[in-house]
């Protein structure tokens, strides 16, 4: 009895992860309202943060652009490492590992899920940002690197979250790390430029937290048009944790099925 | 090999970190094409045996071989070999009845066109043809076990699990899953391995029963046979009023001990079998002492667990304590 | 009216001991704690924006915004209790006994109060050991007691929605409301230096009045204060009566 060959697997469970995600409205519409809302509130109450001397923009709406992709990602990876720890729980992992199904290929429909959605947010936030007046400095060429840089993240943050979702288990403990993972994004050059941060201990936290560059890279891309150090840092880092995430994914599965 | 094997089971213990053994060395052997009932409490150890035995849960000791492949060493054939319906039935709300059976063949690796055909065969044979399109979330329990068991048989397996399939299911969901699971075993040949805690489906289905208690096999035979070695019937009688029940009792006392009977009845097991009961009549007669009823009771599988572990099926029930954890 | 008394020391005795057995009471201050981390830690430099004059300096700023925000969520929070109570069947209890139900509703806003004394002192140790300065002339009174009242209002908005729903599906019904009104207001900088939708949402909002005053009682120079305790006061009024209707509503459903 030979087996499917791995990407049959993949494709049935991304198509699976895909259509159940869409079947939830309520999922997709805060995926998508929840951050828009924030960036909303954000860019406008910081609005006078662009006259800080310095400030390397004219307009925080623009400055801030990176946030909602950022904080979207984050969301979408929540939410597909808690569905992949529902599946755990439920013991419908279980069944799915009776089948001749390669494990790689339950994490390989979960991100796929993920990917489908973090380009489904970046097109959305894209074309709002647009109609609310956000300039992209670096043309329609810099919106697909927008989209796709905003995938890699989702990508990377989607292997973490399967991470905790494989290795607890359960969904209450993926979903507790969201805050985790919330402040994380804040201790970052999110809100201000790291060179303008005044706090010594903050200014430090953000230059080694990985996520300002994530966020830089985007934001060059806005703000400043083709910056090559800053997509340099940006696109390597999201592929370090991407490899780091996926890498240790696969690894935690090893030890859950038999 | 695999093929005309069944079910070989040597000393297989699990323990778990806290608490006593959960199955604590069985031997059991299940031949081909047969039904075999695994009856026990709650907390017995009867889904950690499945567990093991469908390679979920690595063994703490002993050997099994399922299909003739062994159960820590050669799992992934074990796991082609076999099809299991576990204890939570555990199904995709978002998704139709019909795509967790495409999901199920896709992964199972046949094609497009067999998948649907599959899909198909399948609703039909387990009455969910017109519930197939509907997500899962709207499927009464009963539905969603008869498509817990449609999944099991996608690949068309020849060793079917069913992990307590019937719990809380109504009388009419109960009988044609057991009608189902006697035709895939009399007429396809399936070997089943089947979890219970009720009397009733293990007496129905089983070819063989195995008892177990407390994480050991107390007893195993046909039903007929363990029953059998119990041996004796009992008989109640209800008196025609209250101030005859000290006479019945004294007539029926001469024809065995007296066991707990009906509130305001009497019974007592018959030591000389079934053949006693037209003695009690004629005694009954002799002394004209009159009742409203006469009853002969078989002896049941609970008393075969009562012979063996001085507790009665249903009260060990409630005393189990043991996790069945994974 | 001893049985409202009554009533309301034996609903707040009970919260209280439930919140000293589960350190899990203090969570109510976790998000206000991050978020002052992140503002005052991040957002200094905002403070050097033409126009911004608050003489405490940035750290005060974003502490009172801390405070009130614990104070606030520990006060709305208090529903997902109540909701708790209703699904586990105690809150049918509690109103079977009760000889003044409205006590229920005092008992549990003097829980929350008590919390609030807990979260607000955690948050305010932790801006004092950050470094937030003391200004000569702050009144410490005014400003506790714009968040004793910012709590109790929160408390019976949380409690209302609470008894309305009486399952946990309140917690978003709660939580996005509170959400709005702490952050359409100034939060980052003074309604002054606000433009835009976000200046019109945070003037209409009846928390900028409050958040607004508070600070200035921080600053030692207390502006507009009669506004933030008349807001504050209907406010109560208001939700006050919100949480009476939703205990009518709860024992109709009996």
């Amino acid at each position: 009895m030979g087996g499917p060959s791995l990407l049959t697997q993949v494709a049935a469970l991304a198509r699976r992860s895909t259509v159940r995600t869409m079947r939830q409205p309520a999922v997709i519409i805060s995926a998508l309202l929840f951050p828009m809302m924030f960036f909303s509130i954000n860019a406008s109450g910081l609005d006078a943060a662009s006259k800080i001397p310095g400030f390397p923009t004219d307009s925080y709406l623009d400055f801030a652009f990176a946030f909602p992709l950022i904080q979207a990602s984050l969301f979408g990876a929540v939410t597909a490492g808690a569905d992949l720890a529902r599946d755990i729980e439920s013991g419908f992992f279980d069944r799915l590992s009776l089948t001749p199904m390669r494990p790689v290929a339950l994490l390989g429909g979960m991100l796929a899920g993920v990917v489908a959605l973090g380009l489904l947010q970046g097109v959305v936030f894209l074309t709002i940002g647009l109609l609310m007046g956000v300039n992209i400095s670096s043309g329609v060429g810099g919106m697909f690197v927008i989209v796709l840089l905003t995938v890699l993240v989702a990508l990377g943050f989607g292997g973490i979250g399967a991470i905790l979702a494989i290795r607890t288990g359960s969904v209450e403990a993926v979903e507790s790390a969201f805050p985790l993972f919330f402040v994380v994004i804040f201790l970052s050059s999110i809100n201000l430029p790291r060179n303008l941060i005044e706090q010594d201990w903050f200014r430090f936290v953000a230059t080694i937290n990985p996520i300002s560059y994530l966020v830089e890279g985007i934001r060059s891309l806005v703000i400043t048009g083709w910056d090559p150090q800053a997509l340099a840092l940006g696109f390597g880092f999201a592929l370090a944790i991407v490899v780091v995430a996926i890498g240790g994914a696969a690894a935690s599965l090893r030890t859950r099925v038999v | 090999m695999g093929q005309e094997r069944g079910i070989e089971v040597e000393g297989l213990v699990r323990e778990f970190k806290k608490g006593p053994r959960a199955v604590d060395g069985i031997d059991l052997r299940v031949e081909p094409g047969e039904v075999y009932g695994f009856l026990g409490p709650n907390g017995a150890g009867k889904s950690t045996t499945v567990l093991m035995l469908t390679t979920l849960l690595p063994p703490s000791g002993g050997t099994a071989t399922v299909a003739g492949y062994d159960i820590v060493h050669e799992g992934p054939q074990v796991r082609a070999s076999i099809g299991a319906a576990l204890q939570e039935a555990a199904l995709d709300p978002f998704l139709t009845g019909r795509e967790h059976l495409h999901l199920q063949a896709a992964l199972h690796g046949l094609s497009r066109k067999e998948r649907r055909r599959r899909g198909q065969e399948l609703l039909e044979r387990v009455g969910l043809e017109e519930a197939a399109d509907r997500k899962v979330r709207g499927y009464s329990g009963g539905m969603k076990r008869r498509l817990d068991l449609a999944l099991a048989l996608v690949h068309s397996p020849r060793i079917l699990f069913l992990d307590e399939p019937t719990t809380g299911l109504d009388p009419q969901s109960r009988s044609a899953l057991w009608a189902e699971v006697s035709r895939l075993a009399r007429e396809d040949g399936v070997t089943v391995f089947l979890t219970t805690q009720y009397l009733e489906e293990a007496d129905v289905l089983a070819d063989r029963v195995g008892i177990i208690d407390r994480g050991k096999i107390v007893a195993e035979d046909t039903p007929e046979a363990l029953k059998a070695e119990i041996g004796r019937p009992s008989v109640e009688a209800t008196p025609a009023g209250t101030s005859d029940r000290d006479a019945v009792a004294s007539v029926l006392g001469q024809f065995g001990e007296e066991i707990p009977a009906q509130p305001g009845a009497v019974a007592v097991r018959l030591t000389g079998g079934a053949a006693g009961l037209a003695d009690v009549v004629r005694a009954l007669d002799r002394e004209d002492v009159r009742v409203a009823n006469l009853r002969l009771d078989e002896p049941s599988l609970d008393d075969v667990f009562l012979e063996k572990t001085g507790r009665s099926l249903e009260g060990a029930a409630e005393d189990g304590e043991m996790e069945e954890a994974q | 009216m001893g049985g409202f008394f009554q009533v309301a020391g034996a609903v707040a005795g009970r919260q209280v001991y439930k919140y000293f057995t589960n350190p899990a009471f203090l969570a109510p201050a976790l998000f206000p704690l991050f978020f002052f981390v992140a503002f005052a830690g991040g957002l200094t430099r905002v403070g050097d924006v033409p126009g911004f004059d608050y003489a405490a300096g940035y750290i005060a700023f974003q502490y009172v915004w801390a405070l009130l925000q614990a104070v606030s969520m520990g006060g709305a929070f208090t529903g997902f209790s109540i909701a708790g109570d209703f699904e586990n069947g105690f809150a049918r209890r509690l109103m079977l006994a009760a000889s003044n139900r409205y006590g229920i509703i005092l008992g549990y806003t003097i829980a929350s109060l008590v919390r609030a004394t807990m979260t607000g002192t955690l948050v305010t140790v932790f801006a004092l050991i950050t470094g937030m300065p003391i200004i000569g002339g702050f009144d410490f009174f005014g400003l506790i007691s714009l968040a004793v009242l910012a709590n109790i209002a929160a408390t019976l908005f949380g409690a209302g929605v609470a008894m309305m729903l009486r399952t946990q599906q309140a917690g978003p019904v709660i939580r996005t409301p509170i959400f709005l009104v702490l952050f359409l207001a100034p939060v980052f900088v003074p309604l002054s230096l606000l433009t835009g939708w976000l200046e019109t949402a945070a003037r209409l909002n009846p928390f900028t009045a409050i958040l607004e005053a508070a600070r200035s009682f921080l600053a030692g120079d207390p502006t507009n204060v009669l506004a933030a305790f008349t807001t504050s006061a209907i406010l109560i009024l208001v939700l006050a009566l919100w949480a009476v209707y939703g205990l009518r509503r709860a024992e109709r459903a009996g």
